[in-house]
């Protein structure tokens, strides 16, 4: 199946992808081959086979609830692109004045 | 034979008799890296100083630990303390680990030395390394060739000679493929027999952790001291842990070995064909029992593979939001940054991933692929189950050609995927799988042979891959300097 345009603008905003105009039209190509040759699938009855989410016989591993002590905060913070007072620093969910202003 | 030559076994032999210092293997080594790596490009990080410390920390301990001065490489979406982990992206390209993963903290425990970090294909998604963000590795075997992968830079720097062995991951055939075109052993464990922590994500359900060696006794002496439960990971197996090397007594007589007819595709290579049949008459003449299987929907592991995979990647990668770690580009809202630091931050493949992922989990979707994938997964998995009640083993080509030719594939992902298509299943499975030099191509570009086992059936495809591999001598050639 053809995957349309505003089907890629949809997908990328969900992925949160900012893609190119160029890589929009070459996803939506690669996508739909993809898709088309996932198709071959529905060859297959399967309404009686239960779906494999993981092949592990395991369900519900439990531990003891102990505390441990936590990674040092500074070597968590050392990998952030922006960080203050022990904090991430990331710009505002809805301002467009940039870091200061989202905090 | 060069030091850089040596296999773990007889290094520690050499070590343990005193004929041979750490030092001195972590210097060869070192000096081999210099002298092939510019062509060969296996390594994106390399940690000499660090290498030499932990050498002669080596010479002065007393102990008889397995690995204690033996020089390793490390697949780079593994993490490791102090040392940059990239997973071959520009997303994670100044990314740090405050920690080690499992795997690696294990082979450090056990005296291991790490000379650096390998290259991958970006988030280990691709056959080749040629989706690393960062350069291309060669084949040892012609430079002009992909080494495969993802775990490519690891086979490389194995076969090069740039390193012992190797750690790699597998999700559908990421170390096995790799091994097979640069003419080595490459180890794919039962899914939850090594923990997965430290182990950058990419498809959860998926990944393992495996192994690169120069031949059997190797992967098997580097499996034994990955291996085993792990609290960290709730999803590495409780489950006892035997001496693989033990396994290995080279009596294969009396075992069924199911040669699975589906994987001998239509399109395949002559010269892969022919070596696997001389493989499987050798086996027989060994005394095992060749037994003809079907694994009826063996050509459905594809389109399962990149539903299910892409699926499970779409959401590990979603972390990598610019807030906490790696590449941020600045937007002027919250969400435009996300945006704009993973559509700057992730290559093509990556994205490509993320984009069919996120669709196969989209409403109105959902059942179409994703749920349709789950099922026919349960399908292979049967498949399996029921040639396991017949046979022993399962034996066929590792990949349907040898080392194809850099830039061959990149702008078709469709025939790009097809590289993994005899791998894919005994991940979708959860099983294990190795592959071991099964002999060359008129071109001179090795060909693997691949022992498929039931979970947890290491010991079985260890013995069979080590049996064949003592009755032929493809694993002691090595490239040309």
């Amino acid at each position: 199946m053809a995957l349309s345009r505003k089907e890629v603008d949809h997908v990328a905003a969900l992925a949160k992808l900012a893609l190119t105009e160029e890589e929009k039209e070459r996803f939506a190509r690669q996508l739909s081959a993809v898709l088309d040759y996932a198709a071959r699938l529905n060859e297959l009855d399967t309404a009686a086979i239960p779906p494999t989410a993981t092949v592990l016989p395991l369900r519900n591993v439990m531990r003891a609830d102990q505390p441990r002590p936590p990674a040092p905060r500074d070597d968590v913070l050392a990998n952030a692109p922006a960080a203050e007072e022990g904090c991430f620093v990331v710009p505002g969910v809805w301002a467009a004045e940039g870091p200061e202003e989202g905090r | 034979m060069n030091l850089h030559e040596l296999t773990i076994h007889e290094a520690r032999r050499r070590l343990r008799a005193g004929e041979l210092t750490a030092v001195a293997l972590t210097e060869a080594l070192l000096e081999r890296i210099l002298a092939v790596d510019n062509d060969v490009r296996a390594y994106l990080t390399l940690t000499p100083e660090e290498a030499l410390e932990q050498a002669r920390a080596a010479d002065a301990a007393a102990d008889d630990a397995p690995l204690r001065g033996i020089p390793l490489a490390i697949k780079d979406v593994l993490c490791t303390a102090g040392i940059p982990t990239t997973c071959g992206s520009r997303i994670l390209e100044n990314f740090v680990p405050p920690f080690d993963a499992t795997a690696v903290a294990r082979l450090r425990a056990a005296g291991a030395i790490i000379l650096g970090k390998t290259n991958t294909d970006e988030f280990a998604m691709g056959s080749s390394t040629e989706h690393s963000a960062f350069f291309t590795t060669g084949n040892p075997w012609d430079l002009q060739r992909v080494p495969g992968g993802s775990s490519g830079g690891s086979a490389a720097a194995v076969a090069a000679g740039e390193c012992l062995g190797a750690l790699g991951t597998d999700t559908g055939g990421s170390v096995r493929q790799p091994a097979s075109l640069c003419g080595i052993v490459g180890l794919k464990p039962t899914y939850g027999r090594v923990s997965r922590y430290g182990l950058i994500a990419f498809a959860s359900s998926l990944d393992q952790i495996g192994v690169l060696a120069r031949d059997v006794t190797d992967a098997a002496v580097l499996l034994g001291v990955i291996a085993g439960h792990d609290p960290l990971d709730s999803t590495s197996l409780d489950a006892p842990l035997p001496d693989y090397t033990a396994a290995l007594t080279g009596d294969v007589r009396g075992l069924r070995v199911g040669v699975p007819k589906e994987y001998f595709v239509a399109g395949m290579q002559p010269e892969v064909e022919a070596a696997v049949r001389a493989a499987l008459d050798a086996l027989a003449r060994l005394g095992a029992d060749l037994v003809e299987v079907s694994l009826p929907h063996t050509d459905y592991a594809l389109p399962v593979y990149y539903l299910i995979a892409p699926a499970e990647a779409s959401a590990n990668l979603a972390r990598y939001d610019g807030v906490r770690y790696g590449l941020r580009v600045d937007g002027p809202t919250l969400e435009a940054t996300y945006e704009a630091t993973r559509g700057q931050g992730f290559g093509p493949e990556v994205k490509r991933r993320i984009m069919l992922g996120t669709y196969a989990l989209s409403a109105g979707y959902y059942d179409a692929y994703y749920l349709k994938a789950q099922k026919v997964r349960t399908l292979i998995q049967q498949d399996f189950a029921r040639a396991f009640a017949q046979v022993d083993v399962l034996a066929a080509p590792t990949t349907p050609t040898t080392a194809f030719r850099i830039g061959e594939k990149t702008e078709d992902p469709l025939q790009m995927y097809l590289s993994d298509v005899l791998t894919l299943s005994v991940n979708l499975a959860g099983i294990c799988g190795v592959s071991v030099p099964c002999g060359f191509d008129g071109q001179g570009l090795p060909i693997g042979l691949q022992v498929m086992g039931p979970a947890l059936g290491e010991e079985r495809i260890l013995r069979v891959a080590h049996a064949y591999e003592q009755a032929t001598e493809w694993h002691t050639r090595r490239p040309s300097p």
